[in-house]
């Protein structure tokens, strides 16, 4: 994960899968799956390096049994582990790589322009553009304005979670940005869209994530112990942009929750560390009322005092999320459970880690996918 | 505060009115906002509903709202991401709710940033952007 340049999104996704190999103790004719999400490289004009399913055969990859380029956007990566799941249960294929690589930030072209660009447009779709919508940071403060004007939301409740990240970001060696990180500082940030301060915003970097996905008697004398996914659930809830309907402040997250809590047979009250896409601050916010670990409308005064931080009662994000650690879509948070749940975080490593949850989001709050993990077979 | 486009030295991105688009931009330079409905469940949809959302009938028309409604949530836009938002920025970008449901993206003009507020009440007015094309935005009603 770097700002700077270091190769393509093909590339980057056929290093992160021969990382992942090495660390399993795999070698690459042992996959018989692929599953590969492209991020914003994958939405451009097509170009060679651009990540897609010729990562099959930059890798060498042959007669795979799987093989499929996702995009639920930001739900993406755990997605790809519940597919990856259900196909090996099924008994379609037996070691499936699941790949995230995005490199948006080229020598020319900054995060925002990687993101907040609108190609041409015509009828109705160029009013968005000419009213100035631009990008997910439009999007994102007009959902977190409408829980503030509900809720009573405050930009110190907001803070808060972003002094969380930057905190344990601090003890984390692959995080972006480790500064200290003071109230002061997150209010005197430059808005971007309020009212969303730059530091309610997600970083954006290049980089790529693989994991590989296995049944437990395959994965079993591995180099590294496994990670059990205990529960699995996803929640789309479609926003009819119409009176009735809260969108902004209502994700699929509640949705995903049920059934993967139902799977795995816990509760809330199990749940040792939470991993959270936090595109921005309120994304944070609104999918831990979802998940239920306060009353809706309640997440402000429940993310204040601590809670999420280093020490607190509910570790969340214990990486620095996307926030202040590193930008992978779904993959961040995805990443960060499974170090978690191996129990391999060095100095930020949450002593009691046996259940993980795992939420991964995107589009505007529409596409959500949940993954409880552990290090025990059995819960 | 000023959100006219022609102030501008660069102008806000161009509206470019194609067939789909047009009976709505023709009733918005004859000071008309047009939303769609459906001809079978009678359901009001936001431009452009291809099916109706509630029963699937391919049948909806454009049908006159009344152009009343209240702001459902707003942002003020720091950031430019188009050389024509250069001398606007700060400017707000709104979403309205219409009395009949459809909600719309728009901008709110006739009163400071910073007097928007979620909930308030507003009306639509147009903003003749060219000859051939207006665009209906929102002032406190
Ligand atoms: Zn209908």
């Amino acid at each position: 994960m770097s700002r700077d340049w270091m190769g393509d999104s093909l590339t980057l996704a056929a290093r992160a899968v021969k990382l992942a190999l090495e660390d399993a103790g795999l070698k690459k004719d042992d996959l018989d799956g692929l599953l590969v999400n492209a991020g914003v490289s994958g939405a451009g004009p097509r170009r060679d390096g651009n990540l897609s399913l010729n990562l099959q055969t930059t890798l060498g990859l042959r007669d795979l049994k799987l093989a499929n380029h996702m995009n639920g956007a930001g739900s993406t990566a755990g997605q790809m582990v519940q597919y990856a799941a259900l196909a090996i249960q099924a008994g379609i294929c037996n070691v499936v790589a699941c790949v995230f690589a995005d490199a948006p930030l080229t020598p020319g072209q900054s995060a925002g322009a990687a993101y907040g660009s609108r190609g041409p447009a015509r009828g109705i779709a160029a009013l968005g553009t000419h009213y100035g919508f631009f990008g997910a940071n439009a999007s994102y403060a007009l959902a977190a304005r409408r829980h503030m004007a509900l809720f009573g939301t405050t930009h110190d409740q907001l803070g808060a979670i972003a002094i969380s990240n930057r905190k344990w970001a601090q003890m984390n060696p692959r995080a972006l940005r480790r500064a200290p990180l003071t109230l002061e500082d997150y209010h005197r940030s430059r808005w971007i869209c309020e009212p969303l301060h730059l530091l309610d915003c997600t970083l954006v970097n290049n980089g790529g994530v693989a994991v590989i996905v296995a049944s437990p008697e395959r994965a079993a004398g591995l180099k590294q112990p496994p990670v059990y996914v205990q529960g699995m659930g996803q929640g789309h809830p479609g926003n009819p942009r119409r009176a009735g309907y809260e969108n902004e402040v209502n994700t699929g997250a509640a949705i995903a929750k049920a059934a993967a809590f139902k799977m795995a047979g816990v509760t809330n009250d199990d749940v040792d560390i939470c991993e959270l896409y936090d595109c921005y601050t309120y994304t944070t916010l609104v999918t831990l009322e979802d998940y239920g670990f306060c009353k809706k409308g309640e997440g402000g005064p429940f993310v204040a005092d601590g809670r999420l931080e280093p020490g607190g009662p509910l570790p969340t994000n214990t990486g620095g999320g996307q926030l202040s650690g590193y930008y992978m879509w779904g993959m961040t948070p995805l990443s960060e459970a499974v170090i978690q749940t191996r129990g391999q975080a060095g100095e930020r490593q949450v002593k009691k880690h046996d259940l993980v949850l795992v939420s991964t989001q995107g589009g505007v709050l529409d596409y959500h996918a949940t993954l409880l993990l552990s290090p025990h077979k059995s819960l | 505060m000023n959100q006219h486009s022609g102030t501008t030295a660069v102008p806000r991105p161009a509206v470019e009115v194609d067939e789909e688009s047009a009976p709505f931009f023709d009733a918005a330079a004859r000071g008309i906002l047009m939303v769609q409905r459906c001809d079978d469940c009678r359901a009001w949809l936001a431009p452009v509903a291809r099916l109706c959302t509630e029963c699937l009938s391919e049948s909806v028309s454009w049908t006159a709202a009344s152009g009343r409604g209240s702001v459902h949530t707003f942002g003020i836009m720091h950031q430019i991401y188009h050389p024509g938002f250069e001398s606007e920025i700060p400017y707000n970008i709104a979403v309205v709710e219409l009395e009949e449901g459809p909600r719309l993206q728009t901008n709110i003009v006739g009163c400071a940033n910073s007097d928007i507020t979620v909930g308030m009440k507003v009306s639509v007015t147009f903003d003749k952007i060219s000859d051939t094309v207006s665009i209906p935005k929102f002032a406190p009603a």
